[in-house]
C-alpha cells in the first residue's frame, strides 16, 4: 500500500512541476497550437473627382512558410504544383530560415486564384505552408500613372523608420500612394488562430479574445478629372512635357499629365521589378512625374508677372510706349510686328523688349535707392506668386525651382551687377526655373485676380472632407488692383482673339480664353513649347499650363493642347477635329523632322 | 444480522461508486477528445464517446449480473474460464485482425473483441484458485513453477500477438506472488537489475562495471556483515557484472528497435521530436499546458486539433491534464489511489484465501496499469501501449476491467458466507 501512495506523490509532483511550476509546456502549446495570422485591411481605394475608380485592389495569395513546421513534405510534389524549380525551393527555404525558424516569411508571392488551385486543396501534405490573402493594386483607368505612384514591398529602411511594417508587406512607393500612405494602408489587424496537427487553422483562440481587428484603409477622393485627365495624356502622346490643370477657386488640379506615361498596371504583380527597371532605365524618364518634379525656364508665359510687378510699382501704366529699337535691346531679339507697342500688345505678340525695357525700369526705380534693393523687391513680389519655392500640400516631389536671389548675383557678379547683367531674366530666361504645376497656378492667380491656392489633389479622405487649412487659404499675391489684372488680362485674352495674337489660331468664339504662350531657350536642345491658360475669361473654371519640351515655339504645340484641353473640359467634348487629330499623331519623340506644325 | 440477508447492502458501495465515477470522469474525457462542441449529441454511435457510452452500459449490465450469480461460480469455475480465455488468445493468433502490428482482436461484424484484455481476470481466477488450495505453499519450488506457468502462459501467448505492452501487465502478479509469501529478494533483485538495466544503456558497460567494483569496496571496506558474508556479496556482484556485460548486447539484439528507441526517448538519450518522441511530447506538452485549473472543458486546443496521437485511449489521461489541469490531474490521481487503497482493504478483511488473492491481483492489475500508463504519457516511462483502467475509450478493455472489479466486489458481499 506504501507502494500505491509512494506512486501517487510521485505523479503528483511530477504533475505538480509539469503543470503548475514550469511555463516551458504551456509556452511549447501555444507554440505548437497556435498562430498568429496577420490580418491585412484592403488598402483604401481612389477615385476620381466624378466618383469615377482609380485604384482598387485585387485579391492575390502569398504562400507562407514557417520553416520550423515544415517536415517530410514531399518536394518534389510541392515543386510540381507550384510550378517551381528545385533550386528555388531550397533558394527560398534558406532565405525563410535566415529571416526566422519560428516566424512566417513569404516563401512565393502573389499566386493567382488559379495558381493555388491545384495545391490548395492538398495543403494538410505540406506542414508549415500555408496562403495568406493580400491585395494588389489594379487600376482600371491607365491614367496618371507617375501621380498615383505605386506599391511595392518594404524595404529594410523602411522596416527601420516604421515598425508597424513587417518584412513582405507592401508600402507606397511613389506618388500620391507614398504622400497619403498612412492613410491608405488603414491599420492591420491579428488574430491568434488555433491550427491543428495538419496545419489547419480551426478558429479563433479563446474567442478571438486576443484578436485585434484589421481596419481597412481610407478611401481618397481626389480633385483629378479622369476624362480630362486621359485626354490630356492623348494629347501628349509621343511628346515629352507636362500639363497641369487647375480648378482657380478652389486650388484642385484637374489634371496632372505627364508624358512619357505608362500604364500603372505594369508596377503591380510579379512583373513588378522587372518592369520597374524598364522604366527606370527609359531614356525618356517615364517614371519623372514632369507635372510637379522637371523645372523649365518660363519663357514668355513669365510676361504677365513682370507685366503686374511694373504696373503695381508704377513704373508703367497699360499706356506705356516702348520702341523695339534702343542699343540696349540689343540681346534681346523683338517679335513685334510694328513698333512702339503699348503693355497690351506686348503682351499679345509677346514682344520680348518691350518686357526687358519694363524690367530695366523696375530694377532702375528711383524708389529703391539702388539696383540690388530694386531686385529684392522684385524678388519677393514674384515669390508671391509662389515661385521658387514648394506649395507644401500633397503634390508629390514637387519641386521648388529657382528665383535666383541678390546673393546668388552678387557672389557670381562680385557684387557689380545691373539691369543689364540680369536681363534674362526679363523675358524668363536665364536662372528662372519653373515647374509645369507653379506656371498653372500662375494661370490660377490670372484668373482669380489676384490669389491663389495651393494646388492640390485631395478632396477627402474617406468621408472626411474637411481639409488642413493649408489646402484652403488663399495666398494674395503682391499685386491686388483690380485694374492692373484687367489690364494684364487685355493682352491675354487678345493672344487668342487679335489676329496678331500669339495663338489666335486657337482662337473659340463660344469660349473667351486668355494665355500666353512661352519659348523657353534652354542649352539641351530644341526651344521648349510653353502656355499657359485660363478660361472663360471671366468666372473663370479652369487654369491650366502645357510644356512640351523641345517643341519649338509655345503657339505650335503648347497653346493648342491647352486650348482643346480647356474645351474639353468646359464643354465635354471638342469641335477641332483637325486640330486634334493633329496634335494627337505629333510625334516628337520618334520622328525628329516632324517638330513644326 | 440484517445486513447479511440484505444483498444489495453487502455490496462496498464506496468501490462502486469510484468505479462509477472513474468511468464518468473517463467518458467526459473520451467525449472532449472526440468531440469539440457541447451540442453534439451523445448517442450518436459513429463517434467513439457514443460507442463507450454503449459500452459502459453493457459493462454495467455485465457487473449486475455478476452480482447476481453466485459467489462460488467464480471460484469454482476459475480453471475453466482459465482454460477458454487461453484459447481464445490461441485462437486470435489464428484467426485475429492485425492492427498496428498486433494480431489481437477479433472482428465480429464491425466490433473488434481484444481477448487479451479478458484474459486479465481469467489469469487472476486462476492464480487466486491455485494459490488459495490448502497444500499449496510458496516456499516450495513446485508451488511457484506452477504459479508461474499461470501467468507466463497468457503472457507468452500475447507476446506472440506481437503486444509486448499487455503482455508485460502480467509482471503485475509478481506482486500478488510478493503478498502471498514469495520472497522479498526476488523484488529486489528485479529492481535492481532493471535500475543496472536502465544506467547501463546511459552511461555505458565500462562506467556502470566500475562503479560497481567501487561500490562494492566501498561497502567491503566498511560494513562488517558484507565482510562475514562475503560468499553471497560476491557472488551477487559477480552477477551484477555479468548481467552489465550482457545489457548492451540485449538492448541491440533481444529488444525491437521502436522499443530501444522510446527506451533512450525516455532517458533523454535521444531527440526524436518528430519521430518516436512525437507521442510522448506532445502528450507533455498537452499534460503540462494545463496549468492549475485547466483549459476548461471542451476547451483543450491540443486535444480538439489532434496533436496527441491516441487521445481517447492510450493517451487519455492527456486530456484531463489540459484541460483539467493540475487538480483534475490530481483527482484523477487520487480516485485512483483510492480504489486501489480500499481494494486492498477489502482484500484484507476476506477470510478466503481465494478472495484475498484475487483482491490483491485486481489491484495488483490495476496498480500496474495506473503507473505505467500515467507514467508513460508524462515521460516517465518508455511508451507502452496499455490503457488506463476504467478511463481509456475501448470496449474489451473497460469490460475486461469491470469484469476484474465486480467479480471482487461479489467475492466481498459474500465474504460472511465464506465457511473457513
Amino acid at each position: 500500500m506504501a507502494g500505491f501512495v509512494l506512486v501517487a506523490v510521485i505523479f503528483l509532483v511530477r504533475l505538480l512541476y509539469m503543470q503548475v511550476i514550469t511555463k516551458q509546456y504551456q509556452l511549447s502549446a501555444r507554440d505548437i497550437a497556435l498562430r498568429r495570422v496577420v490580418e491585412y485591411p484592403a488598402r483604401g481605394r481612389i477615385y476620381d473627382r466624378d466618383h469615377e475608380l482609380l485604384v482598387y485592389n485585387d485579391a492575390v495569395y502569398d504562400l507562407m512558410v514557417i520553416p520550423r513546421q515544415v517536415k517530410n513534405i514531399d518536394t518534389a510534389k510541392f515543386c510540381r504544383l507550384l510550378q517551381i524549380s528545385k533550386s528555388f525551393f531550397i533558394r527560398q527555404m534558406k532565405k525563410a530560415k535566415h529571416y526566422s525558424y519560428y516566424k512566417p516569411s513569404i516563401f512565393l508571392k502573389q499566386l493567382s486564384k488559379k495558381d493555388k488551385g491545384p495545391i490548395e486543396e492538398i495543403m494538410y501534405e505540406f506542414p508549415g505552408f500555408y496562403f495568406q490573402t493580400r491585395t494588389l493594386r489594379h487600376y482600371p483607368y491607365p491614367v496618371a500613372a507617375q501621380l498615383l505612384g505605386n506599391v511595392g514591398e518594404v524595404t529594410p529602411g523602411d522596416l527601420k523608420r516604421d515598425h508597424y511594417y513587417r518584412p513582405g508587406d507592401y508600402i507606397g512607393k511613389s506618388g500620391l500612394e507614398w504622400f497619403y500612405e498612412k492613410e491608405l494602408r488603414g491599420k492591420k489587424g491579428s488574430r491568434l488562430v488555433e491550427v491543428d496537427v495538419h496545419n489547419n487553422v480551426k478558429g479563433s483562440f479563446q474567442n478571438g479574445k486576443y484578436d485585434t481587428l484589421a481596419v481597412a484603409g481610407a478611401d481618397l477622393t481626389l480633385s483629378l478629372d479622369e476624362k480630362l485627365q486621359a485626354y490630356g495624356q492623348l494629347l501628349m502622346k509621343n511628346k515629352k512635357g507636362a500639363i497641369v490643370a487647375i480648378q482657380p477657386k478652389t486650388g484642385q488640379i484637374l489634371a496632372f499629365v505627364s508624358s512619357p506615361t505608362y500604364d500603372p498596371n505594369l508596377l503591380v504583380g510579379r512583373k513588378r521589378s522587372e518592369n520597374y527597371n524598364k522604366l527606370l532605365h527609359d531614356s525618356l524618364k517615364p517614371l519623372m512625374d514632369r507635372a510637379c518634379s522637371a523645372t523649365y525656364p518660363p519663357g514668355s508665359t513669365f510676361k504677365p508677372i513682370q507685366a503686374l510687378i511694373a504696373l503695381q510699382d508704377r513704373v508703367i501704366t497699360a499706356k506705356t510706349l516702348f520702341t523695339n529699337q534702343g542699343f540696349q535691346s540689343k540681346p534681346i531679339p523683338t517679335d513685334a510686328p510694328f513698333s512702339p507697342v503699348d503693355l497690351k500688345e506686348a503682351i499679345t505678340f509677346s514682344d520680348n523688349v518691350y518686357f526687358w525695357k519694363t524690367f530695366r525700369r523696375i530694377l532702375n526705380n528711383p524708389q529703391f535707392p539702388n539696383v540690388h534693393a530694386a531686385y529684392v523687391n522684385w524678388y519677393n513680389k514674384v515669390k508671391s506668386f509662389g515661385f521658387g519655392q514648394v506649395f507644401n500640400t500633397d503634390i508629390p516631389y514637387d519641386q521648388p525651382g529657382n528665383i535666383p536671389s541678390k546673393h546668388y548675383f552678387n557672389k557670381l557678379y562680385h557684387g557689380s551687377w545691373n539691369a543689364l547683367t540680369v536681363r534674362s531674366l526679363s523675358i524668363g530666361q536665364g536662372e528662372i526655373l519653373v515647374t509645369p504645376v507653379q506656371i498653372a497656378n500662375e494661370a490660377a492667380i490670372m484668373a482669380n485676380r489676384g490669389y491663389y491656392i495651393a494646388p492640390h489633389f485631395i478632396k477627402s479622405i474617406g468621408k472626411d472632407d474637411t481639409l488642413p487649412a493649408r489646402f484652403t487659404k488663399k495666398h494674395y499675391v503682391a499685386v491686388q488692383n483690380p485694374l492692373y489684372y484687367r489690364q494684364v488680362i487685355e493682352g491675354m485674352k487678345d493672344v487668342f482673339d487679335s489676329s496678331l495674337g500669339t495663338a489666335h489660331l486657337y482662337h473659340l468664339d463660344s469660349i473667351p480664353q486668355a494665355g500666353k504662350t512661352g519659348t523657353a531657350q534652354n542649352p539641351h536642345g530644341k526651344d521648349h513649347s510653353l502656355f499657359i491658360e485660363f478660361a472663360p475669361v471671366k468666372n473663370p473654371r479652369i487654369a491650366i499650363a502645357v510644356v512640351v519640351e523641345n517643341a519649338g515655339y509655345g503657339a505650335a504645340w503648347a497653346a493648342p493642347i491647352a486650348s482643346l484641353m480647356v474645351e474639353k473640359y468646359l464643354r465635354g467634348y471638342t469641335k477641332r477635329p483637325k486640330l486634334e487629330k493633329r496634335i494627337i499623331n505629333g510625334d516628337l519623340i520618334h520622328n525628329q523632322k516632324n517638330r513644326k506644325p | 444480522m440484517s445486513k447479511r440477508d440484505n444483498f444489495w447492502g453487502q455490496i462496498d458501495w464506496i468501490t462502486v461508486f469510484l468505479f462509477l465515477a472513474l468511468v464518468v470522469y473517463g467518458w467526459m474525457s473520451i467525449y472532449s477528445a472526440s468531440e469539440t462542441s457541447l451540442s453534439a449529441p451523445i448517442f450518436d454511435f459513429s463517434k467513439r464517446y457514443g460507442k463507450q457510452l454503449l459500452w459502459i452500459g453493457m459493462g454495467l449490465f455485465l457487473a449486475f449480473i455478476i452480482l447476481l450469480i453466485d459467489a462460488k461460480f467464480f471460484s469454482s469455475f476459475a480453471y475453466i474460464f482459465y482454460f477458454l480465455v487461453m484459447l481464445s488468445l490461441i485462437a486470435v493468433l489464428v484467426f485475429g485482425k492485425t492492427v498496428a502490428g498486433s494480431r489481437s482482436w477479433f472482428q465480429i461484424s464491425g466490433f473488434a473483441l481484444q481477448p487479451a484484455e479478458f484474459a486479465k481476470f481469467a489469469t487472476a481466477l486462476a492464480l487466486a484458485k491455485y494459490l488459495s488450495k490448502l497444500q499449496t505453499d510458496m516456499h516450495r519450488l513446485k508451488t511457484k513453477m506452477i504459479a508461474f506457468v499461470i501467468i507466463a502462459l497468457p503472457a507468452l501467448l500475447i507476446l506472440m500477438q506481437n503486444d509486448t505492452g499487455s503482455a508485460m501487465v502480467y509482471l503485475a502478479f509478481i506482486l500478488v506472488l510478493y503478498r502471498e509469501g514469495l520472497s522479498g529478494w526476488i523484488l529486489v533483485v528485479g529492481i535492481i537489475l532493471s535500475v543496472l538495466f536502465i544506467i547501463t544503456i546511459k552511461f555505458g558497460e565500462l562506467y556502470v562495471g566500475m562503479g560497481i567494483v567501487a561500490i562494492a569496496l566501498l561497502l567491503l571496506a566498511l560494513f562488517r556483515v558484507f565482510r562475514r558474508q562475503w560468499k553471497v556479496w560476491l557472488t551477487g556482484l559477480l552477477v551484477s557484472l555479468a548481467f552489465v556485460s550482457v545489457v548492451d548486447f540485449s538492448f541491440q539484439h533481444i529488444l525491437e528497435p521502436h522499443q530501444r528507441v522510446r527506451i533512450q526517448i525516455m532517458l533523454g538519450m535521444k531527440q526524436d521530436p518528430h519521430g518516436a518522441g512525437y507521442n510522448v511530447n506532445q502528450a507533455k506538452i498537452a499534460i503540462g499546458s494545463g496549468g492549475l485549473t485547466g483549459k476548461g472543458y471542451l476547451k483543450g486546443m491540443l486535444t480538439h486539433n489532434h496533436f496527441v496521437p491516441e487521445q481517447s485511449t492510450d493517451f487519455i489521461f492527456c486530456t484531463v491534464g489540459e484541460e483539467r489541469g493540475f487538480i483534475g490531474s490530481a483527482l484523477l490521481v487520487l480516485l485512483f489511489l483510492a480504489l486501489l487503497v480500499r481494494i486492498v482493504m477489502l482484500a484484507e478483511r476476506q477470510r478466503s484465501a481465494f478472495s484475498r488473492i484475487y483482491g490483491y491481483a485486481v489491484a495488483s492489475l490495476l496498480f500496474f496499469h495506473f503507473t505505467v500508463n500515467i507514467a508513460m504519457t508524462m515521460g516517465l516511462f518508455p511508451v507502452v501501449g496499455i490503457p488506463l483502467p476504467f478511463f481509456s475509450y475501448g470496449g474489451s478493455s473497460l469490460w475486461g476491467f469491470t469484469i476484474l472489479l465486480f467479480i471482487f466486489i461479489k467475492q466481498d458481499a459474500n465474504r460472511m458466507n465464506v465457511l473457513y
